[in-house]
């Protein structure tokens, strides 16, 4: 027999008719109104159909525009355009190493400072915090997800920056810059803006992502297990490091990746605070550029074909990256969701 | 006392102590944040933000026409948005469930869910402002809608999964058909989760820049008309912000206090909400 989606059988609407007429004992029902029924529901699911398939189009849309739109610079500058530094609008010399340089190292020093933070949090709100506090505590680290990324920017320059560069960065310089390698890191003038700046509050900003999916995972691990550690006498800390996390590494990779996802494309925040300068430098103090921040500031002031051709590659740059990241982190959530058995 | 046993008791204790320090310290970015918007977003409140236009560059004013263009272009949004959101919502919940494709649609909605809004606005401004040859409000709209629908198509397929099968099948046993069973059954089942989903949408769209950059742009001077360039609250206080005049940054941080307390506030309610939607079904 045929099944419908629910696991019942899959009634036609002549079959229904027949109980309908032994249901309610009416004789017939007219054939216009199976009919119109019969109509509607098509219509319904078409519909709704159509609304689903725009998300695909969405994606196809996005992708092909961004193509067209970048096609003059692709088709000038090559493979070459990713792999030069040269930004000049007046001699329509374009390379988004520059830019993709800034993304990566902000989104790396993000990932850097929100993974450790993350995973304190969720393990304070899992294991640590008493059952009333988690719920408050919980929601207030979502509401950081919540402020508008253009607040955290205008924090972050006229709060943050200020205190970075006054007693932060010289620290950091009087305690790091001398050494060998890791010094360079730490040269030139503390201006809290910059690279390390803009890293800070991308790693801020991410925070709640990865904390609630962390959460989140931590809570699937079945009782069971942790119960069995600490039957055999492992410590609170053991049970998170020799249980949980390993029964939610893969899921746990996926959250840190989301949040990775997050930073890349993060926009306003970073136009604020990383100093939007066209230059590549070792240093983390000086100001760079990313691709976002690009675009915000060039986009609506490009001149000429070349300039606007090769800010909207930037953009499919950006969106191929973190498409490629974002589907890593969907893949990885995904095996966790198969393992509990629950569907995504 | 035992020299391995003592180590992990201080590990334990100072992992675990770690991960309270972990908790205040994101906290207290929180708490940062928000007491430098309210202090500094108060002093600057008064009702000529509400009355008068955004001034000339040095200038006093308000923010009337950009909260104007902001609530209009947010509405929109929400108008285009919402139905398609929860329309495919409602085709991965009633419908796709387990199908293929259904499973790819769900992928690539949760791709786009983060994926970065400036490449939204750049695709509007492709699609949109490059062949009417004007930044106009419609393209702001548009590009909020395209950020809100992952949002709500996401909240409505999960609210609508929550409604036990069994109400369906009672619906069909009675002889309702399917696209009864759907709006009159499970629709009024997962209304109020369907509702937040909308208000969590609204929150996110409400305080995004990056897309109208490039779509809706700016406008000094009071406009309704919503095929020419619009103000909008978000723009208005990058430009500020970004000036070098002390009245532009007054301001921007009352503009950031009005952003922020409403998203803070759709927020809390909409968290609210679900909670409450999750707990009749469980």
């Amino acid at each position: 027999m045929m099944r419908g989606p629910y696991g019942a059988p899959h009634f036609h609407l002549p079959d229904k008719k027949n109980i309908l007429t032994m249901a309610t004992g009416q004789s017939e029902i007219p054939d216009s109104v199976l009919k119109r029924q019969r109509l509607m529901d098509r219509a319904f699911h078409a519909t709704t159909a159509v609304a689903a398939g725009i998300v695909l189009i969405l994606l196809v849309g996005i992708i092909i525009s961004l193509f067209i739109g970048s096609w003059q610079a692709l088709s000038t500058f090559g493979f070459g355009f990713v792999t030069t530094d040269a930004w000049n609008p007046v001699t329509e010399k374009f390379g988004a190493l520059v830019p993709i340089y800034g993304t990566l190292v902000s989104s790396l020093i993000a990932i850097v400072i929100a993974v450790p933070i993350s995973l304190g949090i969720a393990v304070f709100l899992t294991e640590v915090s008493p059952e009333w506090l988690r719920r408050p505590i919980g929601t207030a680290v979502e509401l950081l997800a919540a402020i508008p990324s253009i607040i955290y920017g205008m924090w972050g320059l006229f709060l943050f920056a200020p205190v970075l560069a006054n007693h932060v960065q010289p620290w950091l310089q009087s305690t790091f810059g001398d050494t060998p390698v890791i010094g360079a890191l730490f040269q030139g003038a503390p201006l809290g803006i910059g690279m390390l700046p803009a890293g800070i509050i991308l790693g801020i900003m991410i925070i709640p992502f990865i904390t609630a999916i962390m959460r989140d995972v931590f809570l699937t691990v079945p009782k069971f297990l942790k119960e069995s550690a600490y039957g055999l006498g492992a410590t609170t800390w053991e049970v998170v490091w020799n249980v949980v996390l390993p029964y939610t590494r893969m899921a746990t990779v996926g959250g840190i990746f989301l949040g990775l996802g997050r930073a890349l494309g993060e926009t306003m925040a970073i136009t604020f605070i990383i100093g939007n300068t066209h230059r590549l430098s070792a240093s983390l103090f000086e100001p760079g550029n990313s691709i976002a921040s690009t675009l915000a500031n060039e986009f609506t002031e490009a001149v000429g074909d070349a300039h606007t051709s090769s800010l909207i590659a930037l953009g499919l740059v950006l969106f191929l990256i973190t498409f490629i990241v974002l589907s890593l982190a969907k893949l990885l959530l995904m095996s966790l969701n198969q393992r509990s058995g629950k569907k995504s | 006392m035992d020299w391995r046993y003592f180590r992990r008791r201080a590990t334990n204790v100072f992992n675990l102590t770690g991960s309270v320090f972990a908790t205040l310290f994101g906290l207290f970015w929180l708490f940062w944040i928000l007491w430098t918007t309210l202090s500094y977003g108060i002093t600057a409140l008064d009702w000529s933000i509400f009355t008068q236009d955004t001034p000339a560059p040095g200038g006093t004013g308000g923010l009337a026409n950009a909260i104007i263009g902001s609530l209009i272009m947010v509405s929109l949004a929400t108008a285009i948005g919402t139905p398609i959101g929860i329309l495919a919502g409602t085709w991965l919940a009633e419908y796709g469930r387990s199908k293929p494709i259904a499973s790819v649609i769900r992928f690539i909605n949760d791709i786009l869910l983060s994926a970065p809004s400036i490449i939204i606005g750049l695709f509007v401004y492709e699609l949109f402002v490059v062949r009417i040859g004007h930044f106009s409000a419609w393209a702001g709209a548009l590009a909020l809608a395209i950020i809100m629908l992952p949002v709500v198509i996401r909240t409505t397929e999960e609210m609508l999964r929550l409604v036990p099968d069994t109400l369906r099948e009672a619906a069909l046993a009675l002889g309702a058909p399917r696209w009864k069973m759907v709006t009159r059954v499970a629709y009024r089942a997962a209304l109020s989760g369907i509702i937040t989903g909308v208000l969590l949408a609204v929150a996110r769209i409400s305080g995004e820049t990056a897309p109208l950059l490039f779509t809706a742009l700016n406008n000094q001077f009071w406009s309704t008309d919503l095929s020419q360039p619009m103000a909008n609250l978000p723009v208005v206080i990058f430009q500020f912000a970004m000036s070098p005049y002390d009245s532009w940054h007054a301001l921007a941080w009352a503009g950031a206090l009005i952003i922020t307390l409403s998203v803070l506030a759709l927020s809390i309610i909409a968290r609210v909400l679900l909670r409450k939607a999750r707990m009749e079904h469980s």
